[in-house]
């Protein structure tokens, strides 16, 4: 049963990817574009040169952290749809570092990279304590946090980190995560050493859920709150300790932007989106570290490949968002795919 | 103060009312035991709907189209949302992992076809949306007639109409019993013989119907057109007002009302002489930390219908 349970773990996600592009052509069809062009667009946009296979790894790094971090939360039963906001604070975090302190690079980038985690992780923190301590909904706080973030950074950048300009300087190179190699071998795509600091988050996320005893008592609130608690564990300190890390991972998200895709900060008038974007990641990704690598992975290939789809096949790039959706609706109808497999199977003995 | 009032509140009214339809769907959704984090992509819907409606049909109904325009996205709206219904009581989907995707379809089909028809990213203004209007008589009345029924548009009234009557349906009706008893114990409300799949359609239907009079009334009072930005979070702001209003359609209805006071602080703030000096970014938060603090200190513990967010399967414990 369990290796059963294993395969369809494995399964639901692929069949629902499959799912999603057949439907994603069926709708190219009914609308009179080629599928074959399409899909051949969204490939070249993807993978079609090492220009665009170094965009889309830059577009993947942050989609691993964002979703780690609402992996992360998920596992102990909280919902962070405050991600975004965690990132917009990370990169503000980020940022300033990378402009105020001068420092060489192996004290000045690890510190950069800690601040954009510490204000993620203050940022998860305070929806923390407000469900540990007084039983506020976590999701209502996250995305209170979410605007106050959008709102406060757009001031500090405004009036602290420049005079009244929307954009600040370009950060030393000493905190910079982008790569002069990286580059040349990508032929100038903004691809840059983030996606190394993504693949260990990934790693240390797995560590810590699966070989120590915080992540023992994390997953275990996540499954029952009150047995917990009758087995001696601190509930509020494991949902406090849950969103501090998971706000950490999205701070992380932030800085990938911050220190590696731009460099700057800039005022915003909306959403980055790779926090709420995150959500899907961690969804699609079965909540597991790996799986959300794959998710990430498959999330940065369609979002980078769509930018093909209209010179190429004229076809708008929103397609990409309804094959998206699409794919987590049959992600989360995994029962009906489930009964369909097991029918398959009993038929076929 | 009285001038103070007579620019705040119709301000309010305006600001409130898309997130009071919007949360009462919420409301409904949620009491039935139903999570709906896709409120957000249930007013996209409404919203691209009713920019749509209104654009094609202005020549035809006249003065009459927005009204028609957000029944119509209403109705849109109601049938948008079986999708939720079908994967969260049928196939039992996680609830909120089908919202999710709810949000992201009604963003890529409104987005998708704007394209498509309008051969760009956001479609043109809407020639008939709704107006300020003074109402007759009511108007006339000396303080309050201008503070509630001068320059306001009926729109926000219908919402807090709609309110009221959505608390008489869910708490002095039958039906409101029954779609409270699914989500509070959906077992016992099936030993009694309250089909439990019926009421959590209809209730999610209706959070459909009212998160596309929502997403309409918003676009055709705020914005008069549609983009990827012309909802952004609203919805959300409609989940918080559900959560802040504890599953009740009066307290949603009032935590709807704060949220558009709050915004309108912005607004107004130059004609109140003490927020003049304040810096504008106090302002604009200044309705996420009230809000934050309100929960934190004298709302306390929400607590959510008790079934809210598992799908009901016939005959297990």
């Amino acid at each position: 049963m369990t290796s059963n349970n294993k395969l369809f773990a494995i399964l639901v996600p692929v069949i629902s990817v499959l799912l999603g592009l057949l439907a994603g052509g069926i709708i190219m069809l009914s609308f009179g574009y080629s599928p074959i062009e399409g899909y051949a667009a969204l490939w070249n946009g993807a993978f079609g040169d090492a220009y665009t296979i170094g965009e889309t790894i830059r577009r993947t790094t942050p989609y691993i952290l964002t979703g780690l971090a609402i992996a992360f939360a998920f596992r102990s039963g909280l919902f962070n749809i405050g991600a975004e906001g965690q990132v917009i604070v990370g990169w503000l975090a980020a940022v300033w570092v990378g402009l105020a302190v001068d420092a060489p690079m192996y004290i000045h980038l690890p510190l950069a990279l800690i601040a954009a985690a510490v204000a993620g992780g203050l940022w998860g923190f305070i929806p923390g304590i407000l469900k540990a301590k007084l039983g506020v909904h976590e999701v209502i706080v996250t995305i209170m946090m979410n605007y106050i973030a959008l709102h406060v950074v757009n001031a500090i950048i405004r009036d602290v980190l420049t005079d009244h300009s929307t954009t600040t300087e370009h950060i030393s190179g000493s905190a910079s995560l982008a790569s002069e190699w990286l580059a040349s071998i990508t032929y100038f795509s903004r691809v840059h050493y983030g996606f190394i600091v993504a693949i260990l988050a990934a790693i240390l996320m797995w560590f810590i859920i699966q070989r120590t005893t915080v992540g023992y008592e994390l997953k275990s609130v996540g499954f029952n709150q009150h047995a917990s608690k009758y087995a001696g564990m601190n509930v509020s300190k494991n949902i406090m300790l849950s969103m501090i890390i998971a706000g950490g991972f999205a701070g992380l998200a932030g800085a990938m932007e911050g220190l590696g895709t731009y460099g700057t900060i800039s005022v915003m008038s909306g959403w980055t989106n790779l926090g709420f974007d995150g959500i899907a990641v961690a969804l699609i990704g079965a909540n597991n570290p790996f799986g959300v690598i794959l998710a990430a992975f498959l999330f940065g290939a369609l979002k980078e490949g769509a930018r093909e789809m209209p010179t190429a096949a004229g076809i708008p790039t929103e397609l990409v968002d309804i094959i998206i959706a699409l794919i987590i609706f049959f992600v989360a109808s995994s029962y009906i795919i489930r009964w369909a497999l097991t029918r398959f199977k009993k038929e076929g003995k | 103060m009285v001038e103070a009032l007579q620019s705040i509140i119709p301000t309010v009214l305006f600001f409130s009312a898309p997130l009071i339809f919007t949360a009462l769907g919420g409301v409904f959704s949620e009491r039935s035991g139903v999570v709906n984090i896709g409120l957000e992509g249930l007013m996209v819907m409404g919203a691209f709907v009713g920019i749509v409606f209104n654009l094609t049909f202005a020549d035809v109904f006249g003065a009459a189209t927005p009204w028609i325009s957000i029944l119509v996205a209403g109705l849109i709206g109601g049938v948008f949302s079986t999708l939720h219904a079908v994967a969260s009581v049928s196939f039992r989907a996680d609830q909120v992992v089908s919202g999710v995707a709810i949000n992201f379809l009604a963003l890529g089909i409104g987005v998708f076809l704007t394209k498509q028809w309008y051969g760009k990213g956001q479609t043109d203004m809407v020639t008939e949306p709704f107006f300020r209007t003074d109402i007759p008589l009511l108007s006339d009345i000396p303080v309050i007639g201008p503070m509630f029924f001068k320059g306001i548009y009926i729109t926000s009234y219908v919402a807090i109409l709609v309110a009221i009557i959505s608390w008489y349906v869910l708490y002095k009706t039958a039906f409101g019993l029954r779609l409270r008893a699914v989500g509070e114990h959906p077992m016992a409300a099936d030993t009694n013989g309250i089909n439990v799949s019926k009421m959590r359609y209809i209730a999610v239907i209706l959070s459909g119907v009212l998160g596309g009079l929502g997403g309409s009334v918003f676009a055709l009072t705020i914005v008069s057109n549609f983009s990827h930005s012309t909802i952004v979070g609203q919805g959300f702001m409609a989940l918080a007002a559900v959560i802040f209003g504890k599953w009740h359609p009066l307290g949603a209805m009032g935590a709807a009302l704060f949220f558009g006071f709050a915004q309108s602080l912005t607004v107004v703030s130059g004609s109140i002489p003490f927020l003049e000096h304040v810096p504008e970014v106090f302002l604009l938060i200044a309705p996420y930390v009230l809000t934050i603090l309100a929960l934190a200190g004298f709302i306390g513990r929400a607590e959510a219908p008790k079934a809210n967010g598992e799908p009901y399967i016939k005959g297990s414990r």
